[in-house]
């Protein structure tokens, strides 16, 4: 057996559930598992990670690492990676994943399989399952040639059990690796949402050019609300102006595979479906009996949107708090 | 200045995929190939850089067969880039393709900003863009949907979860990777499309490059289409009664509440 070497990242000093995944994956293997964590903040997780099943955590808590930099990231992740000499390492397709471990790939002259969805571990070897033409075929990645094997799967694709809080984890501590660097970041602009990002959302409620107005996506605010769900939306409603573009679901958009996906008043185009067909279940409210939507959904309702999301809603508030 | 650009053909979302018989990869016959959509906007960019500076020029490029990656390069003529290179080669990952990619823009003499799309929509990986940079040793940002240029520094705006950004200033030279939103890609004008078709486009075999067998790291096999949904199920009644026949579902049958 080896070593499984988990990228660990946290939003507002929680662990978040895409790395309990991974955490509990790595686990699962009976390899020993490596976890990492970067920032000033990297201490407030170290007690979730042992509990979801790391034997170890390496912390580097430097402000200089509380944004993500590519270049300060790689450097200090290859440091460890180093040390630890893993055979394995997974991360979350996040944005920080797919941005940094394509770098750290090539300075370790390794493998990497980007935005998987399917994982199985045996021994000191890993396949993992990927969706390709947009979720249209799906192909298994095998290594080669790869001395550490790199795994970035998408969020809410394997399960969480509940932590064990008898489990710890042994924390070491490394100091920031001195990096000369041609990168600065210089000001994040937060977003307009608290909530989860469409890509790593379990539910997700979507709104196309059926809602009829911008004013109208506050419907479906009311219903994600309840549901704890982030809004989605069509290429439309973004191209005309009404939702910003992280909002836009589909090829041109995001990729999310959310537990469930309620469509309101979108046709379901093609490009739309690209981004959104690995959804579990997939409810649509269309008022076209024909729109093609309807072909890919679970559950179809045929009728006016606007009438029926705030029925939803109501319903959703009498069973989800009763 | 010369600035880069790297191009992939893909096939058109609309294009119904067939799995190749030994799975590793998918049917080619009938498909229909087109420049990676985010590639428009790495091209638009480019020429937009380029005129915006007097002497700069912009190469387009990229890895794949030649007989039909030559397609996107003339598309890429046509909207108004300069020259463009073909490096011929087949089988290749994304490690291979980076490295590649890095070799001519390094035997060309290199670039003061390299563009490229954040993913390819076929393998869906962005993951091209910063393999490549590190083969480069330059900076790269990835998701980028605003540019500014000054001969030392780029600034850029990299769109990150939850809807926010961040604005990351780069030391030239460097890799872009261009997201919708950066800029409205031109059309190619029939006088481009003319003059595309009678440019030269030069020819690399990867055989060439001396990239050893052990660069390719990944390979793909047992490739499936998916399994088959099953039927939607169309809810009755009024929009009172659809309402509520919908959470039951969603809490007894489906167990996703
Ligand atoms: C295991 C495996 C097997 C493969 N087998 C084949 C095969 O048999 N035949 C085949 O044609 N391809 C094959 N490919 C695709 C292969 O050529 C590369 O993976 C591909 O070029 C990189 O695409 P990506 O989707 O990973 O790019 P991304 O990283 O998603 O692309 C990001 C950006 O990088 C640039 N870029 C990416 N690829 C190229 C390119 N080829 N030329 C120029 N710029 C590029 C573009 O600007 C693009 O927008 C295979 C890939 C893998 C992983
Ligand atoms: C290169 C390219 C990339 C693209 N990328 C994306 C992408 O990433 N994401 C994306 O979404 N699209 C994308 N598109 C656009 C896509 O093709 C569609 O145009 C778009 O998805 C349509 O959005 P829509 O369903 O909201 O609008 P429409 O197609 O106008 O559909 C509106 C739907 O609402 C229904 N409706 C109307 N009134 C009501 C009502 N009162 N109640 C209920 N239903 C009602 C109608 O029956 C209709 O089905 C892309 C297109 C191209 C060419």
């Amino acid at each position: 057996m080896g070593k499984v070497l988990v990228f660990t990242e946290q939003a507002n000093g929680k662990l978040k559930r895409s790395s309990m995944e991974l955490l509990q994956a790595a686990a699962k293997s009976g390899n020993t598992v490596v976890a990492v964590s970067f920032g000033s903040h990297a201490g407030d997780v170290t007690t979730a990670i042992g509990n979801n099943g790391a034997n170890e955590v390496h912390v580097v808590k430097d402000a200089g690492l509380d944004a993500y930099n590519p270049e300060s990231y790689a450097a200090n992740l290859v440091g460890i990676i180093n040390k630890v000499q893993p055979s394995i390492i997974l991360a979350s397709a996040s944005s920080t994943g797919k941005d940094l471990f394509p770098r750290v790939a090539a300075r370790l002259n390794t493998g990497v399989a980007s935005d998987c969805v399917q994982l199985t571990i045996s021994g000191d070897n890993v396949t993992a399952v990927k969706p390709m033409y947009s979720g249209k075929a799906f192909a298994t990645v095998n290594f080669e040639n790869s001395p550490i094997k790199i795994v970035l799967m998408r969020a809410n694709q394997l399960p969480v059990e509940a932590a064990d809080t008898s489990k710890t984890a042994t924390v070491t501590e490394h100091a920031a690796a001195t990096v000369d660097l041609k990168t600065l970041i210089k000001e994040i602009v937060k977003g307009t949402s608290e909530k989860l990002d469409l890509t790593e959302a379990n539910v997700i409620v979507s709104g196309g050019r059926g809602l009829k107005e911008a004013a109208n996506f506050k419907i479906l605010n009311d219903l994600a609300d309840v549901l704890g769900a982030t809004v989605g939306a069509s290429r439309a409603v973004v191209d005309a102006g009404w939702v910003g573009h992280g909002m836009q679901v589909g090829q041109t958009g995001k990729t999310v595979a959310p537990s469930l996906y309620i469509a309101v008043g979108i046709s379901g185009a093609i490009q739309h479906l690209a981004g959104m067909s690995g959804s579990k279940v997939i409810v649509a409210i269309n008022n076209d009996a024909n729109a093609p939507i309807f072909q890919k959904a679970t559950y179809g309702i045929v009728g006016d949107a606007l009438e029926i999301v705030p029925k939803l809603t109501e319903e959703f508030k009498k069973a989800l708090h009763h | 200045m010369k600035i880069f650009v790297c191009i992939k053909q893909v096939p058109d979302t609309e294009t119904k995929i067939k799995i190749s018989p030994d799975q590793t990869g998918i049917d080619t016959a009938g498909i229909k190939w087109v420049m990676n959509p985010y590639d428009e906007y790495a091209v638009e960019e480019a020429i937009k850089l380029r005129d915006a500076n007097a002497g700069s020029q912009v190469w387009v490029l990229s890895v794949g067969p030649k007989a039909r990656v030559v397609e996107s390069l003339r598309t890429a003529l046509a909207m108004g880039s300069d020259e463009a290179i073909v490096i011929n080669g087949e089988g290749l990952d994304n490690f291979a393709t980076a490295k590649a990619l890095a070799e001519v823009i390094k035997a060309e003499g290199g670039a003061k900003v390299i563009f490229t799309g954040k993913l390819a929509i076929d393998d869906n990986a962005s993951s091209v863009s910063q393999m490549m940079a590190e083969f480069l040793n330059v900076p790269h940002t990835t998701v980028v949907s605003k540019f500014a240029f000054t001969p030392e520094n780029v600034t850029v705006e990299r769109d990150i979860e939850g809807g926010a950004k961040e604005v990351v200033q780069m030391m030239t030279p460097a890799v872009v990777a261009a997201n919708k939103g950066l800029n409205m890609p031109r059309y190619a004008s029939l006088p481009g499309i003319m003059k595309a078709k009678k440019k030269t486009i030069k020819e690399i075999e990867f055989a060439s490059l001396n990239i050893p067998a052990t660069d390719i790291k990944v390979k793909y096999s047992g490739m499936t289409l998916p399994a088959e949904k099953p039927a939607v199920k169309m809810l009755s009644g009024d929009s009172s009664a659809q309402a509520s026949e919908l959470v039951k579902l969603l809490r007894d049958e489906a167990k996703v509440l």
